[in-house]
């Protein structure tokens, strides 16, 4: 399983990456080479250049999160020139390709920055916020074993093709690190529209999405203010029409609030 | 030692209903007492946790991940097998029990695929429950498409993200079940050794993966969910840090190792680019019901275009060699014969190891619009990688390292031979037999964690006093200080090469000599070198940094010290088993036409191997296979 490297071009491009110790160590912008890179390497192997080149010079390598490579885990996080995943439509950082590099590229690389996502090393943030919205409400109360043939409940192809736009939300938290107010509204409302589409979730819809607005505010999200830029970050391409079913579903519960058929816990 | 599996006599038709039957129960208010650890989030073991949680049991569930959704579950595409037979096309649970054992090349226990064939249904009843929303038809009822090695269409799906939603609707009733302080999560944790007191399993020691705190969590038992070892190879379709550190350091605990040989090579994988790749990428098995598989007939072809080739001089060579599964034909055999063409010069692409995933026809056929509709996200996916639109020319795919069928023994319980040690999913390695069809591996995840676990746990439960060991234990500190110990000992080598170069290295060595194809001289030249590898790492490895901090080249240090250890291993499991049987490929033993060839008289059994000693030869136990519902055959697909 070998090929020649030797058949591309390679470049080298200036990284200007963020380091920081921990979360409360001050941090600092550090400057690296990356050299003999070619357009077939992603992003993130081209950083496995830099690190190996600065384990050899006795160097603290840069810390950074990543999984599957392959841009459906959602654990890949940073800001490259700006732009959270580095810009390209629908695309997470992994898949991002050198090939949209040029030679001598400076490079401006930094981690998420979100009150809710606190730094814990260099490139990489705590995002166990994103897990205590689901924790809240992000489910259907049903428990295992005990359900209906699944054929038995019919739900249109647009609605289940709805939910699905929805639920392709990989959680990696781009949306409220390009967000001006570091709000959740994008991951929170896709997962309430992801339930709000189907007959198996609207029982629980009112409790919900008062659930999650709730404790949204506890985690530290800030509020949305319409700047889109959450669905342009997206590496999904998750649609801001779900921050408007978010709210829809927030009012419908405040109505049924208001007629006694829902009461929100803890309010 | 001869193994017992323990599987129910009687008519397999009625083997588990009556197994649950025969099994005790621990009654509900007696179920608070009991803690049970589960390591890995994945559909194994987040639907274990969430099913356990909400049982009573007081679940303790760990992570390395920073998040239990992010679990490589998450990354299977095609789809979920299941015996609805909704399309009316003839399945049956008969009939997935029977492709099942039959795909897996007669080497799994019957009655373990019974089960799972018979609660395949009950998964998918279970996710829509819980709002997954799979694919459905205009009709608004459950859509499907067909997988290697059937010739129904019992594939459920969600575009090509089956694994990521089903591990979502896991992940969401696991989340429930923390809500509620049933489950407590420990993300960013990674188990480093398995507690054993009294020859049972009652805890395991882990490290905090930010502060670097090394400590025990006891229990009154313990489920690994923990995935598979395919990373052995370095390049594989698996997420970076997948290991078989977690199942590794339980069978240097006393567990054995079932199969460890069986090894599946995915047969749709994007080609390698260069050696600087730290990872393959796999296009889901379903693009072959659209696209058909082909290489150039001349070698002189090869070079040019795909457009420029004629449709007399191109070779579809799975259609011509498996007239009656054609491109659908099972993952070892597809990948073999893949080999077999750029084996013979004919491959495509950088290197000459690639061969043509064609979507002319269908896209000819049905039109661009409906391919996007099916397929769009791996289309997207590859012009990502490859900078090629698969629309307007040919992809080019080659085999890769993706499952490991391979993993802990366990009996129908799937309880290790270690009392209180359960064994879920791919850590364990007990349905898919020396081959996994498409499909099977999220339905046999979400069967261990949902339908089985909950059953089996009890009946060892129900004999355990609970909170029998407590984190002062002496096997629990001692415990932390061999982790401590291995810890520090990384970190003190400080050599000249780093952990990447070492990996890489051994991974090689293991496609080279254990992958698509091996012989008793590859096998033997692995054996020998492998610890000459094992021995340079540890005097020349550098790791930077220190233990108490955010450590990533620790991490993986630990896990490479593991490989290496562990790499041996399946290659003496390869060279004990001197038969060809599914993706175990022995170039000694094949058929005139190149087909693997079998030696049931022989080999008929299940490898069990226990840990003696790092530079030490294992020890191999014995559970033979009875087939007594489906016979003994040489597996055709033509």
């Amino acid at each position: 399983m070998s090929a020649q490297t030797s058949e591309h071009k390679t470049m080298s491009v200036k990284l200007i990456v963020w380091r920081q110790k921990g979360p409360n160590a001050p941090g600092r912008f550090e400057t690296h080479v990356a050299k003999g890179i070619t357009e077939h390497h992603s992003f993130l192997e081209m950083l496995d250049v830099v690190n190996e080149d600065l384990i050899k010079q006795g160097k603290e390598p840069i810390s950074f999160d990543h999984d599957c490579r392959e841009g459906i885990c959602g654990t890949c996080s940073a800001v490259v020139n700006g732009v959270p995943h580095g810009g390209q439509v629908r695309t997470t950082l992994c898949q991002l390709h050198m090939r949209k590099f040029k030679d001598g590229d400076a490079i401006y690389v930094e981690p998420w920055r979100a009150r809710a996502f606190p730094i814990v090393r260099d490139l990489v943030t705590d995002r166990g916020s994103l897990d205590k919205l689901i924790q809240a409400a992000g489910y259907v109360s049903c428990h295992t074993g005990g359900v209906p043939d699944a054929n038995s409940i019919p739900i249109s192809k647009p609605d289940s093709d709805y939910a699905m736009d929805a639920a392709e939300c990989i959680g990696c938290g781009a949306c409220v690190a390009a967000c001006p107010n570091g709000a959740a509204m994008l991951f929170a409302g896709a997962k309430v529209a992801q339930f709000a589409a189907l007959p198996q979730g609207q029982v629980e819809a009112p409790e919900r999405v008062a659930a999650m607005i709730r404790t949204m505010q506890e985690c530290g999200f800030g509020n949305c203010t319409n700047h889109y830029e959450c669905q342009a970050a997206c590496p999904k391409g998750i649609d801001v029409k779900f921050i408007a079913r978010l709210n829809r579903e927030f009012l419908k519960a405040l109505f049924k609030a208001k007629a006694g058929t829902f009461t929100p816990v803890g309010e | 030692m001869i193994l017992d599996g323990k599987a129910p006599t009687g008519p397999i038709e009625q083997s588990w209903d009556k197994h649950r039957f025969d099994m005790k129960l621990v009654n509900p208010p007696n179920k608070r007492k009991f803690k049970i650890l589960v390591v890995g989030t994945g559909l194994a073991g987040a639907s274990a946790a969430a099913s356990l949680g909400e049982l009573g049991y007081n679940v303790e569930t760990f992570c390395y991940q920073d998040s239990p959704r992010r679990a490589h579950s998450i990354a299977a595409q095609g789809g979920i097998n299941a015996a609805k037979n909704y399309p009316n096309d003839g399945d049956s649970i008969y009939r997935l029990f029977y492709d099942t054992i039959k795909g897996g090349d007669f080497r799994s226990r019957e009655a373990d695929v019974w089960r799972l064939s018979q609660v395949s249904n009950n998964i998918i009843d279970q996710c829509v429950a819980q709002g997954v929303p799979f694919a459905r038809d205009y009709a608004g009822y459950l859509d499907t498409r067909s997988f290697g090695g059937a010739q129904v269409s019992r594939t459920f799906y969600a575009r090509g993200q089956t694994g990521q939603q089903l591990l979502l609707g896991a992940y969401s009733a696991l989340s429930r079940q923390i809500k509620a302080g049933s489950v407590k999560l420990f993300p960013r944790t990674e188990m480093l050794d398995l507690v054993v007191v009294d020859g049972e399993a009652k805890g395991i020691t882990v490290r905090d993966l930010i502060t670097g705190e090394i400590r025990a969590h006891t229990g009154d038992a313990v489920v690994l969910a923990s995935g598979g070892y395919m990373n052995v190879f370095y390049l594989s379709t698996n997420a970076m840090g997948c290991s078989v550190t977690a199942i590794w350091k339980a069978h240097k605990k006393g567990a054995f190792f079932g199969n460890p040989c069986f090894t599946q090579i995915h047969p749709t994988c994007i080609p390698q680019a260069g050696d600087y790749q730290s990872k393959l990428t796999l296009m889901s098995e379903s693009l072959r019901n659209d696209g058909r598989i082909w290489v150039p007939k001349k070698k002189e072809d090869c070079g040019k275009p795909a457009n420029q080739i004629p449709e007399e001089d191109r070779d579809y060579y799975l259609e011509r060699k498996y007239p009656t599964f054609g491109n659908l034909a099972p993952r070892d055999i597809s990948s073999r014969a893949a080999k077999e063409q750029c084996d013979e010069g004919r491959g495509v692409g950088l290197g000459g190891r690639g061969v043509y995933l064609d979507f002319r026809d269908s896209i000819h056929r049905f039109g661009e619009n409906v391919i996007r509709e099916r397929y769009g996200n791996l289309f997207e996916m590859y012009e990502r990688i490859t900078d090629e639109n698969g629309y307007k020319v040919p992809m080019r795919i080659y085999p890769a390292p993706h499952y490991a069928m391979g993993g802990l023994w366990v009996d129908y319980n799937l309880m290790s031979n270690l009392p209180g040690l359960f064994v879920l999913g791919e850590a364990n390695f007990s349905v898919h037999g020396a081959n996994r069809l498409g499909a099977s591996a999220l339905m046999q995840g979400l069967a261990d964690g949902y339908f089985v676990i909950p059953y089996t746990i009890a009946n060892y439960l129900k004999d355990t006093k609970p909170g029998k060991v407590k984190a002062d234990h002496p096997e629990c500190v001692k415990s932390i200080e061999d982790v401590k110990g291995s810890a520090k000992r990384l970190l003190a080598v400080n050599g000249n090469r780093t952990v990447t170069e070492f990996v890489r290295e051994l991974g090689t060595l293991m496609w080279n000599n254990c992958g698509m194809a091996r012989s008793k001289e590859s096998l033997t030249e692995a054996i020998a070198k492998i610890p000459a590898i094992r021995e340079e790492f540890w005097k020349n490895v550098k790791v930077s940094g220190t233990g108490d901090e955010f450590n990533q080249q620790l991490e993986n240090a630990g896990r490479t010290a593991d490989f290496l250890e562990f790499g041996e291993l399946i290659c003496r499991d390869a060279l004990h088993r001197d038969e060809s049987c599914g993706g175990h490929f022995r170039v000694e033993h094949q058929y005139a036409d190149g087909e693997a060839k079998r030696n049931d008289a022989d080999y008929a059994y299940a490898a069990a191997w226990e840990f003696k000693g790092i530079d030490k030869e294992p020890e191999l136990h014995k559970e033979p296979l009875k087939f007594e519902n489906i016979h003994l055959a040489v597996r055709s697909y033509k």
